[in-house]
């Protein structure tokens, strides 16, 4: 399971602040945090501890199961934005 | 000895004067915050900007609400800085003045019949459909079947979705009634959004794009040979290109793909790679000449689109939508970059023409860093200015203010502003929107007069 951020995101970084396995990225100061459109939660390290859901303002954050279908892609969508990393890349952010 | 509280003055209470406060707050707990705003309403473009079919993102106003105006921070509405209360005047009042005022007009085109009745800019359909109170009066003819959107950034593609959107859906927005009732009666079938470069290029989100291609009973038509991309771009993206560059090309291949006419009634028709030249029509707009460009690479290495040739072709329309971005405007005795169109500032700290920092004076949000962008942006923004400021507090580069009466500015505003909205007068024009809304199974129905909205507000007063 995973939880995935929606297209509505606007990286409000809320959610990074609160997550204890630092798995949203890109991160405030990260040199691609001004250019990504959203952020995005990677769902191998993610813990489904539902914090990031909490702290959103906007609601952008699902757990997999509850996905809106107008955010259907997003599950794919997040998937993608950290495939190519290796493990250490992804948990050295 | 106890140390004083600031006093601070936001101008502008939209997303960057809101996550300003919010964040001085966290700071400064012990922050006497005036939040001042032209209109009778908080939350600037957050109300006025985001689509309305964006409901989701409009919640955004109720953490504002809670970071700011439920700890302490003054909303002083209907005020205006410059006209009704002068720089001057805050200067002397508050140790610090943070101007948050936003990019208030549009970017020209620059072509011949850019002023014809029927070319405007998007950002005027945009406060107008959002119920802006200095709008409302303005009268959008929807009776041509084709419109043209020139731009390819998410105001576009939300101008766009606004003319597709059917009745229903409209409906279950808060976009403004008397937008609702033109729009039901709009006869744009048809939409051509017009970007002067490629798809790897174009500057939506793929969130918008990808809704763009999603609208129910709107087709979407893209030609093949647009999105096969010339070899610059083809290099730019595999080198260069951000995730959200990737994805929009691969969203625009797929609508490429998509087999010619579902029959659907509404079409939106995206061309990339083409400027117009010039608006034409007899009294107002009844067509668009555009021209084909490439992409090349500048001698910096960034890219630019250049016109092939002189060729020019002709789409017939009765509407343009101009969305080539916002630019600021100067405010009245505070310095301004006329070149970047924002106050000069380092970090947020507003600097004289010297490059010294002006003391006391701050900036944040588009007025500091120019129209990019999106809502959260702000938040590190302001967390930037409001840092400055506050390490001036600290080594006292910030001296109290010479006039030291916390109630002069009230009587100053009890004088010049009988109609001043206070945080009493915008929860009761929230409250009475929001039941309106409940009433019409709608989220809120907007107040879009400063007579509706003063009246709504003095309600409470009384």
């Amino acid at each position: 399971m995973t939880y995935v951020i929606a297209g509505s995101c606007i990286k409000d970084d809320s959610c990074i602040e609160v997550c204890p396995v630092d798995c949203i990225h890109p991160k405030p100061g990260d040199p691609d945090f001004e250019a990504v459109e959203q952020l995005y939660i990677d769902p191998e390290l993610c813990i489904d501890c539902d914090a990031c859901v909490e702290a959103c303002p906007i609601d952008a954050v699902f757990a997999e199961f509850e996905i809106p279908e107008k955010y259907g892609y997003a599950l794919e969508l997040n998937a993608e934005f950290f495939a190519g990393r290796s493990t250490i890349e992804r948990t050295a952010a | 000895m106890a140390r004083a509280r600031p006093r601070v003055a936001i101008v502008g209470a939209g997303p960057a004067g809101a996550f300003a406060a919010a964040s001085l707050l966290r700071a400064r707990g012990d922050a006497e915050i005036d939040l001042f705003e032209r209109l009778p309403t908080p939350w600037g473009l957050l109300r006025g900007g985001v689509a309305p079919d964006h409901q989701e993102i409009k919640r955004l106003d109720e953490r504002f609400d809670e970071e700011t105006l439920r700890r302490g921070c003054r909303f002083l509405g209907n005020v205006e800085v410059g006209l009704d209360i002068s720089h001057e005047e805050l200067a002397r009042h508050y140790s610090a003045v943070i101007y948050a005022t936003g990019a208030q007009t549009d970017k020209s085109l620059g072509i011949p019949g850019e002023d014809l009745p029927g070319s405007w800019a998007a950002t005027e359909f945009v406060a107008w459909y959002n119920g802006h109170p200095d709008y409302r009066d303005l009268e959008f003819d929807l009776s041509a079947e084709r419109a043209v959107v020139i731009g390819n950034g998410n105001v576009a593609a939300d101008v766009t979705r606004m003319l597709m959107l059917s009745a229903a859906e409209l409906e279950r927005t808060d976009v403004a009634d008397h937008a609702l009732e033109a729009l039901r009666e709009s006869s744009v079938e048809e939409v051509v959004v017009v970007g002067r470069r490629g798809p790897a290029q174009a500057a939506f989100t793929s969130a918008e794009l990808r809704e763009l291609g999603h609208l129910d009973g709107v087709d979407i038509r893209v030609d093949a040979a647009d999105v096969e991309l010339d070899p610059v771009s083809r290099e730019w993206l595999a080198e260069e290109g951000t995730f959200t560059a990737r994805k929009n090309v691969e969203l625009l291949r797929e609508f490429a793909a998509r087999p010619a006419g579902s029959g659907a009634g509404r079409r939106i028709d995206l061309r990339f790679l083409r400027s117009p030249v010039e608006i034409r029509g007899s009294g107002k707009v009844e067509a668009i000449d555009i021209r084909r460009n490439e992409i090349v690479r500048s001698g910096d290495g960034s890219l630019r689109a250049q016109a092939v040739d002189e060729a020019v072709e002709t789409i017939e329309c009765g509407l343009v939508m101009r969305s080539v971005g916002y630019r600021a405007v100067p405010l009245p005795d505070v310095p301004f970059d006329e070149r970047f169109f924002v106050l000069p500032n380092e970090r947020g700290r507003v600097l004289t023409a010297d490059g010294k920092p002006l003391r006391g004076v701050y900036a944040v949000g588009w007025i500091k860093r120019g129209p990019t962008g999106i809502l959260g942006t702000n938040k590190r923004d302001a967390e930037e200015t409001v840092g400055c400021l506050v390490e001036d507090l600290g080594t006292g580069a910030l001296a109290p203010p010479p006039d030291d009466g916390p109630g002069q500015m009230d009587a100053l505003l009890a004088q010049r502003k009988p109609d001043l909205v206070t945080i009493d007068g915008w929860r009761a024009i929230d409250g009475h929107e929001l039941e309106l809304g409940q009433r019409r199974q709608r989220p809120r129905v907007k107040l879009a007069s400063r007579e509706e909205l003063l009246a709504a507000a003095g309600a409470a007063a009384n």
